[in-house]
């Protein structure tokens, strides 16, 4: 987990987003507990307030869940649930700015089509 | 609601050949349970309005009150409130262990155990005597006996002075795990802006005794972007925005500004970027609260 204050993103969705993606990526597994408010914010020097906003964001995806008196823990079902977010979210992050970067550098529809497909292969040589 | 609040405060010093306004008619409130940075360029009339705070100085005109009880000379709000400040309030021939006894001769609240824990985590010897301190040090037999008070209004004049980087870190995190477990209001003033900018909810700056500006700090550096671009394109954009400071480098003009991002009006040559608290506070204090 890495905080940059001086990041355009605002830090409450610095914590929000990198939560997520240590849950998507199985560094918290489904029914574990997630890092405190107050472990994340004196490591990082952050206020607390900023940190616990980031985690209701979770807490509204129904991603982390709060046990009374215990802390946060991540909910079942909370990495197929942080999958369909991202596959809806793809084509918006990767899709249409590939498309815009492609037109400005005047690439054509089966140019690109012809990239994706190198890098598949590469991918599968590189797998052998 | 819980709260330091501070209505139309002034403190004029008189000297003979020239009076001097400190704070002229100073206005806002420390609402409990948050953490303020209070901030303002040397001169500007921070430390005088916390010398008022904790009666050490008295206000020419204006009232402090914390939690409904006016704080002046009065021994009920004695205990809800402490001042850390630069000059040292005990005879320095006092080891730091005297201080210690003396501050719980004062305040009730004191936490003898905590501070002999804390000495101890910042390798400080309560047998020195304050005069031998080196300067981290001086600093730091203050924060420990402010953070071992159980204050509900705990005030902060320059925390970090002198300290190491080690001894800085460990007292925001200090701070910030005494603070979530035992809610309380901080006040931090500082020159070390970026230092504190994640910590803080709530920015005060203070100009020339008057304040300038009050927001949360997410607010601020949400609404606050710079602009890059070719001088003409950049003077069209500003037009009718709240411009706070102008950069010039070799053909390019930087404009600093708060508010939302006309997208419609940003040219292809334009860059925006976000602007950091400290650069935000620069360019505030020498545009000095008027409009460019």
């Amino acid at each position: 987990m890495y905080i940059d204050p001086g990041n355009e993103k605002p830090i409450f969705l610095q914590i929000a987003e990198q939560l997520e993606d240590s849950i998507f990526t199985g560094l918290y597994s489904e029914e574990e507990k997630i890092p405190s408010t107050n472990e994340i914010s004196s490591l990082f020097h952050i206020n607390p307030h900023t940190v616990l906003k980031g985690m209701n964001l979770l807490v509204d995806d129904g991603v982390i869940y709060k046990k009374r008196g215990l802390g946060m823990y991540v909910a079942k079902g909370a990495v197929e649930k942080i999958r369909a977010k991202r596959q809806n979210l793809f084509y918006d992050q990767y899709i249409a700015t590939l498309i815009d970067e492609a037109k400005k550098l005047q690439l054509s529809k089966e140019q690109i089509v012809k990239l994706i497909e190198r890098g598949y292969d590469n991918e599968s040589n590189s797998n052998q | 609601m819980k709260a330091i609040r501070i209505n139309n405060l002034t403190k004029d010093y008189k000297r003979q050949n020239q009076p001097l306004r400190a704070l002229d008619h100073v206005s806002l409130n420390f609402e409990f349970g948050k953490i303020y940075g209070l901030l303002g360029r040397n001169g500007a009339g921070k430390s005088t309005l916390i010398n008022i705070l904790c009666n050490r100085i008295f206000a020419t005109e204006g009232t402090v009150d914390i939690d409904g009880m006016s704080a002046f000379e009065n021994p009920d709000v004695h205990e809800k409130i402490y001042c850390m400040s630069e000059g040292n309030l005990c005879p320095d021939s006092f080891s730091v262990k005297e201080v210690f006894k003396w501050t719980s001769e004062f305040y009730s609240c004191f936490d003898m155990e905590k501070a002999l824990t804390l000495s101890e985590m910042f390798g400080l010897n309560v047998r020195q005597k304050v005069k031998k301190l080196s300067t981290g040090y001086k600093s730091i037999y203050k924060i420990i006996t402010a953070l071992s008070l159980n204050v509900p209004y705990l005030i902060f004049d320059e925390p970090v002075l002198g300290l190491d980087a080690n001894h800085r870190e460990l007292f925001y995190k200090l701070l910030l795990s005494d603070y979530e477990k035992n809610p309380r209001t901080i006040v931090i003033a500082t020159h070390l802006i970026e230092e504190v900018s994640s910590l803080i909810e709530e920015i005060i700056i203070i100009d020339n005794g008057r304040v300038l500006l009050s927001d949360t700090a997410e607010h601020l550096l949400a609404k606050g972007y710079s602009i890059a671009g070719t001088p003409a394109n950049i003077d069209a954009y500003c037009k009718g925005k709240d411009v706070v400071g102008y950069d010039e480098i070799a053909g390019m003009k930087i404009a600093y500004i708060l508010g939302d991002v006309q997208e419609d009006a940003v040219t292809p040559d334009m860059h925006i970027s976000t602007i950091n608290l400290q650069k935000l506070f620069v360019k505030l204090t020498e545009r000095g609260g008027k409009p460019l």
